[in-house]
């Protein structure tokens, strides 16, 4: 018995120690832009002021003056609250359709879908900037939430299908008798039902389209740029400004992190379903 | 009014036909049981009538009108299955409101209905539960309020009674005949289980492979299967099937005696003689298997609770020779 005791609690010590070593390596660099964007510019590189240095918000108060931070951020919120409800609007029906009403092509579409994801963007760079472009929608908000929105429409639909998957189909078919329509199914039934699986996928969408840099940086300029349009255009022209990247970058995660930390039990819940039987 | 039709309704899966053609009616206001083993088609059917599944070709009709193309929201009919099927985020109240509330039926109405199906299935007291919180024996009580509030054309039932234990489900089975006989709406009820079929119908419809074995009443198909399924199938326990020397004198393939229908005679002048097996003792009734003489079949023989036989005792025991059922090579019942 003891020696069982004695081996587990190593054990435990064991795990607990490559569990907050694991931690701190991811953890790491978000720290460090976090204490960055608090030097100046000169002081960021110098190796005397690594952890003692004067904090500064002069970074802050830069990028808030000089650099538009409002305007990129009010064009990524509307971008992924956008392109996440119309994402959730389209992959709900489908989703609900694929689950409930499988056909013989459903799987194949599924991997189809997902497949999609295989395609390297920068192999539809080209034709994407042209078309846009010549179509007039370089640069609008209109093309981003679009794009936005396709790029995470089979994860999306892919969630969804498994969390509706979980859901007796009896459930669904005891609302067809007692007389409501396929809408009638979805608002009172489906959603209300898998709804801790639509918020965290609602969440999970919303967090990747914030994040999105490739498409958001290469078909924006100006008027539709997001916070990674920002970060992108703090880095290049003008040379590598430690502390005022840091901030930007800082303040472009920020809301995410923090938004994440929030909704983290609606996260894990939806994620662990089965409240359903 | 409730009268359902079927006239040559079949039912594919891909190439495999489970539904061969098939006609049927069921009467306005009847009890009807589709029982038959598990596999036979009988949900299937109940679930076509239903329009939850689409024919492949043939017509439903209820009451006359044509409604093979009809959802299943406006056939009319209600259903409780036998998950239950109830709706886990809302209370027992909302459950039974919720067609209710789709028919758009006034507030008020909608109250009044509640409260007199909760009183009738006994649920007054878990009007605010959620399902999660209750019974198995709750949960389809709950089920049945659903189905009655909306007073539907007819009553759809799948094996609603499966989940339950076997005391609640004895329960169940009268509280759902005294509802029909109460209500008197069309009523069709899905089991594998021929003493639900037995005691609930006023029709019952024994199927095999999607196939109509025989439809009639309980005492009919007890008295008269049309063939060596139903005969087997019908009574509990099974009717004792003979087939060989015994079935060839009586110009049969196959004999068949119910376990009431033989004697256990003192003197030698049975007709049969055998070492009897296992008693199983019922109180009221005693089963003996008996392992008869020249009979390849062990026999079923129902005695009185209070015959002292054993293990190995040989007896004489006889046929009722007006009750036996003869059988020829198809099957078939020889009249």
């Amino acid at each position: 018995m003891a020696i069982v005791a004695q081996s587990s609690r190593s054990g435990r010590i064991s795990r607990a120690t490559l569990a907050w070593i694991v931690g701190l390596l991811l953890f790491f660099p978000i720290f460090w832009m976090v204490l960055t964007s608090f030097k100046t510019d000169a002081d960021a590189v110098k190796p005397e002021f690594l952890i003692f240095f004067q904090p500064t918000l002069e970074n802050y108060l830069n990028m808030t003056e000089n650099y538009d931070y409002w305007r990129f951020a009010r064009n990524s919120v509307i971008t992924a609250v956008f392109a996440t409800v119309f994402a959730l609007s389209v992959g709900i029906p489908c989703a609900y359709a694929m689950a409930f009403n499988p056909g013989r092509a459903t799987k194949d579409v599924l991997m189809w879908m997902l497949s999609t994801k295989m395609l390297p963007a920068a192999a539809v760079l080209y034709p994407m900037t042209f078309l846009t472009k010549s179509l007039g929608l370089f640069d609008t908000k209109f093309l981003i939430i679009v794009v936005l929105m396709l790029i995470n429409l089979p994860i999306v639909i892919w969630m969804l299908f498994t969390y509706f998957k979980e859901i007796p189909k009896e459930i669904i078919e005891a609302g067809q008798m007692d007389g409501v329509n396929t809408w009638g199914e979805i608002k009172e039934i489906l959603i209300p039902l898998a709804w801790g699986g639509i918020a965290s996928t609602a969440l999970l969408c919303f967090i990747f389209c914030w994040n999105e840099a490739y498409w958001t940086v290469r078909l924006t300029t100006t008027d539709a740029a997001t916070l990674s349009k920002l970060i992108e255009g703090n880095r290049a022209p003008e040379g590598l400004f430690f502390g005022r990247l840091s901030a930007v970058s800082t303040a472009a995660v920020g809301p995410i992190v923090v938004l994440g930390w929030f909704c983290q039990k609606q996260l894990v819940q939806g994620l662990t379903f089965g409240a359903v039987k | 009014m409730g009268r359902i039709q079927l006239e040559s309704v079949t039912k594919s899966f891909g190439d495999t036909q489970v539904i061969p053609p098939l006609d049927l009616t069921i009467e306005d206001g009847e009890f009807a049981v589709f029982v038959g083993p598990s596999g036979c088609g009988k949900s299937t059917l109940l679930r076509l009538i239903a329009g939850l599944e689409d024919t492949t070709s043939g017509t439903v009709t209820i009451d006359g009108e044509d409604v093979t193309q009809v959802s299943p929201s406006k056939r009319g009919l209600a259903m409780v299955f036998q998950t239950y099927a109830l709706y886990p985020h809302i209370t027992v109240r909302k459950n039974i409101a919720f067609p209710m509330r789709m028919a758009g039926l006034s507030g008020a109405e909608q109250e009044k209905r509640i409260m007199a199906a909760a009183e009738s299935l006994n649920l007054t007291d878990y009007l605010d539960r959620k399902p999660g919180q209750l019974s198995g024996g709750q949960r389809q009580r709950v089920a049945i309020g659903r189905a009655i509030v909306r007073d539907p054309k007819a009553f759809l039932f799948d094996e609603p009674l499966s989940n339950l234990d076997a005391a609640l489900r004895v329960g169940m089975r009268l509280e759902i005949t005294e509802m029909h006989a109460r209500m008197k709406t069309t009523m069709i009820y899905v089991t594998h289980d021929q003493v639900e079929a037995m005691t609930m119908a006023n029709k019952i419809v024994v199927l095999q492979a999607g196939v109509i074995e025989q439809v009639g009443s309980p005492l009919d198909l007890y008295r008269a299967p049309r063939n060596l399924f139903v005969a087997g199938f019908i009574g509990s326990p099974k009717m004792n099937l003979i087939g060989g020397d015994e079935a060839g004198r009586r110009e049969a393939k196959t004999i068949g005696i119910r376990p009431e229908h033989i004697d256990i005679v003192e003197s030698d002048d049975g007709v049969w003689q055998g070492k009897v097996g296992v008693a199983e003792h019922l109180g009221s009734d005693t089963f003996f298997h008996i392992h008869g003489t020249g009979l390849a079949e062990t026999l079923t023989v129902r005695a009185a609770g209070d015959v002292a036989l054993r293990h190995g005792d040989t007896i004489n025991f006889k046929p009722r020779e007006d009750e036996l059922h003869r059988f020829d090579e198809k099957g078939m019942r020889i009249a």
